[in-house]
């Protein structure tokens, strides 16, 4: 299939790639066979055009959504790229609230599709871009504005896209499935894979992988300023844990250097968390998903400069 | 002793300190322990029902500890106990 009528049409529908370069070269993971889900091929480039498509469906569906009013969303990119290209074909303005401390490459995409940026302090990361998208939506409210907030972190749009569309791809092309490890941002992919997999599989286990973001957040006052995002199911997960800076850049070189495959950092974080389980299964399956690939992020050296100098500058932007 | 590393915005909570040390066998006789040194930080780390705080993740060794044994996750000397505000991801 090779022509089609939009390219939203071209959302989904992902390649599995076998990561056996990296298994093969150690013997505790040689038994395992890991599969990645690579979002790259998605034509905003990442996995959130897949929920950019289903929240805007969503919210003209139940009449949220109409001609003449103007989309908002916080992003650190990749959603708001997402939506930007779904905005345009739809015909509504976008403005993406977007954290300082995201790479250039990000905004540059947004103002490549005309996308009113709108910059919310880089200290207060994406707990600060949440924060001020949802008082200029209650400022657009009074006002009579018709803006609407799609929420990414509550819309049950976000987990949908993965429950309809990333879950069943993955078990239609890998039935073998022990095991899915991904990055939790929203929470959306985990919570819509995880709860499709559980539903149609039971014993698959979802583990989250995270970056350390509390430590970057310099702004917060006090704990109660923390974010939890609602969609966000503690039960569906059955382990969590932290993949830092460092070792979220050596896999990111892996993944280039072994596999061919040029992926962001964040990928670069899940087959850490992926190559852990694996070492601890012994064998079996694996899949991970790579939510999106290297061209945003060659401002920060990470495949061809001292790794001490990309860790740091990874640590001063948010690259999840 | 287990290290633990302290998240900034807690640290005035321990004079500042990006890291200190307890003895425990578990999260919760560790946090015992700080509590006594530094009795400010466990409303921090505790809620008033007993349980973790809504908004702080534990992780020994990078594994997140609600997903081990909550509170009664055992604790080694030589682990490391990080504590971190549960914030918003990106994308």
């Amino acid at each position: 299939m090779a022509r089609y009528d939009s390219v939203l049409d071209l959302i989904g529908n992902t390649p599995l790639v076998s990561l056996a370069p990296l298994t093969a070269s150690d013997p505790s993971t040689a038994g395992v066979a890991l599969w990645a889900k690579l979002e790259g091929q998605n034509p905003g480039g990442s996995v959130k055009d897949r929920i950019a498509k289903r929240m805007i469906e969503a919210a003209e569906a139940d009449g949220t959504l109409a001609p003449g009013a103007t989309v908002l969303e916080p992003s650190s990119g990749n959603t708001g790229i997402g939506l930007a290209i779904v905005c345009r074909l739809r015909g509504y303005p976008l403005r993406i609230v977007l954290p300082q401390n995201v790479s250039p490459e990000r905004r540059q995409l947004l103002e490549a599709f005309g996308v009113d940026i709108v910059d919310s302090p880089g200290d207060e990361g994406s707990n600060g871009a949440i924060r001020l998208a949802e008082e200029l939506a209650a400022k657009a409210e009074a006002d009579g504005e018709p803006v609407v907030l799609l929420h990414q972190y509550r819309n049950a749009a976000n987990p949908a896209a993965h429950y309809e569309t990333t879950g069943p791809e993955i078990l239609a092309d890998c039935p073998e499935i022990d095991a899915f490890v991904a990055g939790l941002g929203t929470s959306g992919t985990l919570m819509g894979v995880g709860r499709y997999l559980k539903e149609h599989k039971p014993g698959v286990r979802v583990i989250a992988v995270e970056p350390p973001a509390g430590e970057q957040i310099q702004a917060l006052r006090s704990l109660d300023d923390g974010y939890v995002p609602p969609i966000f199911d503690p039960d569906l997960l059955d382990r969590k844990s932290i993949v830092r800076p460092l070792e979220s850049i050596e896999w990111t070189r892996r993944l280039a250097e072994d596999c061919g495959i040029f992926a962001g950092l964040s990928s670069g974080a899940a087959v850490a968390g992926a190559m852990r389980v694996a070492t601890e299964m012994g064998t079996g399956t694996v899949v991970t998903l790579l939510p999106d690939a290297g061209w945003k992020y060659l401002s920060t050296g990470a495949w061809t400069e001292d790794l001490d100098v990309v860790v740091e500058r990874a640590q001063r932007i948010i690259y999840f | 002793m287990a290290e633990i590393r302290i998240p900034t915005v807690l640290r005035p909570h321990v004079g500042g300190a990006a890291s200190v040390h307890a003895d425990g066998a578990t999260v919760r006789e560790v946090f015992d322990a700080l509590s006594a040194d530094y009795p400010s930080l466990r409303d921090h780390l505790i809620s008033d029902e007993g349980t973790l705080h809504r908004f702080v993740n534990v992780y020994r060794n990078d594994d997140d500890v609600r997903y081990l044994d909550q509170l009664d996750t055992t604790v080694a000397p030589t682990d490391v106990i990080s504590v971190l505000p549960a914030v918003a991801g990106g994308f």
